[in-house]
């Protein structure tokens, strides 16, 4: 009887110091998930503050190209706030498109590719750029092992019933994934 | 991913053994020291304790500063180089760590070097000529490799390497040269002064290989091919390292006038003119540069 107490004691003590490691583990990457994930933030909003600047600068010197600049601020809004992920990934993604041809349009215009300005704020966008899809790759590398672990066995078994569930991948989906037209 | 948690591991416990070791070499020697010239083993050994330890902590808290001084490299900020900025901040989001510092030696030849304690206190280091050389794809190769290096922790390791060992291979060729050009006019003014620098001089010479030795079995050649490979990681494009360590190697210009022996494992090339003889030989601390891009070029 007292044998099997302690037989009984001693797999409850091994589940639950099992369990408490299941889930520090798992608390550790999702911190490091939303960690990534404020990092791309960080970056979105950085663009969402360059872009008025740059469609000020641009409006002098450019007035043919009102409907790219347009394009820009109309994504723009969709960058910072409570938009969904999905939303913010494909505003991200269509001002990287309009972004690209604006930079190639204003080959076309002399002064403003002179204009100190406009040099600056292009370095700054195609900066933030990059490091939006640095922050992006990391995140989305986070997002896969966090998922990863979430999905092998047994961590699987455990680790819904202790309230974890896969997270989003920061990507395009469907529609918005297309390429953006660039029209010359 | 086991192999990398593990590589940090490694370099974590190969910095405190280095410490530990230090340690107690110093005491060793000052205990020697102490007894020969004051008839004391216990004062040598206080001595230098106190030495060890407060010269440990100075390495451990400052030695990038000093890698960094002793390079002559100058600290660049944002305005000074927005695009070089902004690729080291664009890694450092990629890599997962704090942004390091960015510093610059104005030199023609192309070099690199990462140093620091942890990714939280380090600093990332470029030729002024690698920067002008190196197009956009090359630069992000070799700048990734540096970050690879802070990430893994090979940066602690390394910096304690040269502040701790390197450092008496430093002191080994200017006592012998100060011993070779001033041997005449230093015997003759017979001191204990002169005794204890000849003393000195030949213990550092009979140790230099030693610590050669030591260096390169803290210094693993594994650690340049892995953050290589970390570094391709973080662009997702391996071969922009790749070719910009062929255009390194067909420069055959990667000196660095400001380098010397204990700094130069630090450099992603080796920035010392290539010597002959065994115990330079024992310094190879890079691997072959032509099987670093095969690697590269296979991933």
């Amino acid at each position: 009887m007292v044998d099997a107490t302690i037989i009984i004691i001693v797999v409850a003590v091994v589940v639950a110091l099992y369990l408490i490691l299941v889930y520090n583990g798992l608390i550790r990457i999702k911190n490091r998930v939303e960690n990534a994930w404020a990092q791309i933030d960080v970056q979105l909003r950085r663009r969402y503050d360059l872009i008025p600047n740059l469609v000020s600068t641009v409006k002098g010197y450019a007035k043919h190209e009102k409907e790219l600049l347009t394009q820009v601020t109309r994504e723009r809004s969709n960058l910072v706030g409570g938009a969904s992920m999905a939303k913010k990934a494909a505003a991200s993604d269509a001002i990287t498109g309009a972004l690209k041809s604006l930079f190639a349009v204003a080959e076309n215009y002399p002064d403003l590719k002179a204009n100190q300005n406009f040099m600056q704020l292009q370095e700054e966008l195609s900066g933030t750029e990059s490091k939006i899809a640095y922050a992006r790759q990391f995140y989305n590398d986070q997002v896969m092992l966090f998922n990863t672990k979430l999905q092998v066995f047994p961590t699987n078994v455990f680790g819904r019933m202790l309230g974890f569930s896969d997270k989003e991948m920061f990507e395009t989906k469907g529609a918005a994934r297309e390429n953006v037209k660039v029209e010359f | 991913m086991v192999d990398f948690y593990q590589h940090i591991t490694a370099n974590k416990v190969k910095s405190y053994v280095l410490l530990v070791l230090f340690l107690f070499v110093v005491i060793l020697l000052g205990g020697v020291l102490g007894e020969a010239f004051w008839g004391s083993f216990e004062f040598g050994i206080i001595f230098a304790f106190i030495f060890g330890v407060v010269y440990s902590l100075v390495g451990w808290f400052s030695g990038q500063s000093m890698i960094a001084s002793v390079s002559k490299a100058k600290r660049i900020e944002k305005k000074d180089d927005p695009y070089l900025w902004n690729t080291v901040e664009g890694l450092s989001i990629a890599a997962g760590i704090p942004m390091p510092k960015v510093y610059m030696i104005e030199e023609e030849s192309m070099n690199a070097f990462a140093t620091g304690r942890d990714p939280g206190h380090s600093l990332v280091c470029v030729t002024s000529g690698l920067r002008k050389r190196m197009n956009r794809q090359e630069l992000e190769g070799v700048l990734a490799h540096e970050l690879a290096h802070i990430k893994n922790y090979d940066i602690r390791i390394m910096m304690l390497t040269t502040v701790l060992i390197g450092v008496v291979t430093l002191l080994s060729d200017f006592m012998l040269r100060s011993f070779l050009w001033g041997g005449g006019r230093r015997r003759s003014d017979s001191g204990n002064a002169g005794a204890i620098l000849v003393v000195v001089a030949l213990v550092l010479a009979i140790l230099a290989p030693i610590i050669a030795q030591l260096m390169r079995l803290a210094i693993s050649r594994k650690r340049e091919y892995l953050a290589d490979a970390n570094g391709a990681l973080l662009t997702r494009y391996p071969p922009g390292l790749a070719n910009a360590l062929r255009k390194i190697r067909d420069d055959h210009d990667t000196l660095v006038d400001s380098a010397n022996k204990a700094t130069a494992h630090l450099y992603i090339e080796n920035p010392m003119r290539k010597a002959k003889g065994a115990v330079n030989h024992l310094f190879s601390t890079h691997p072959d540069i032509d099987d670093r891009i095969k690697r590269l070029e296979a991933m």
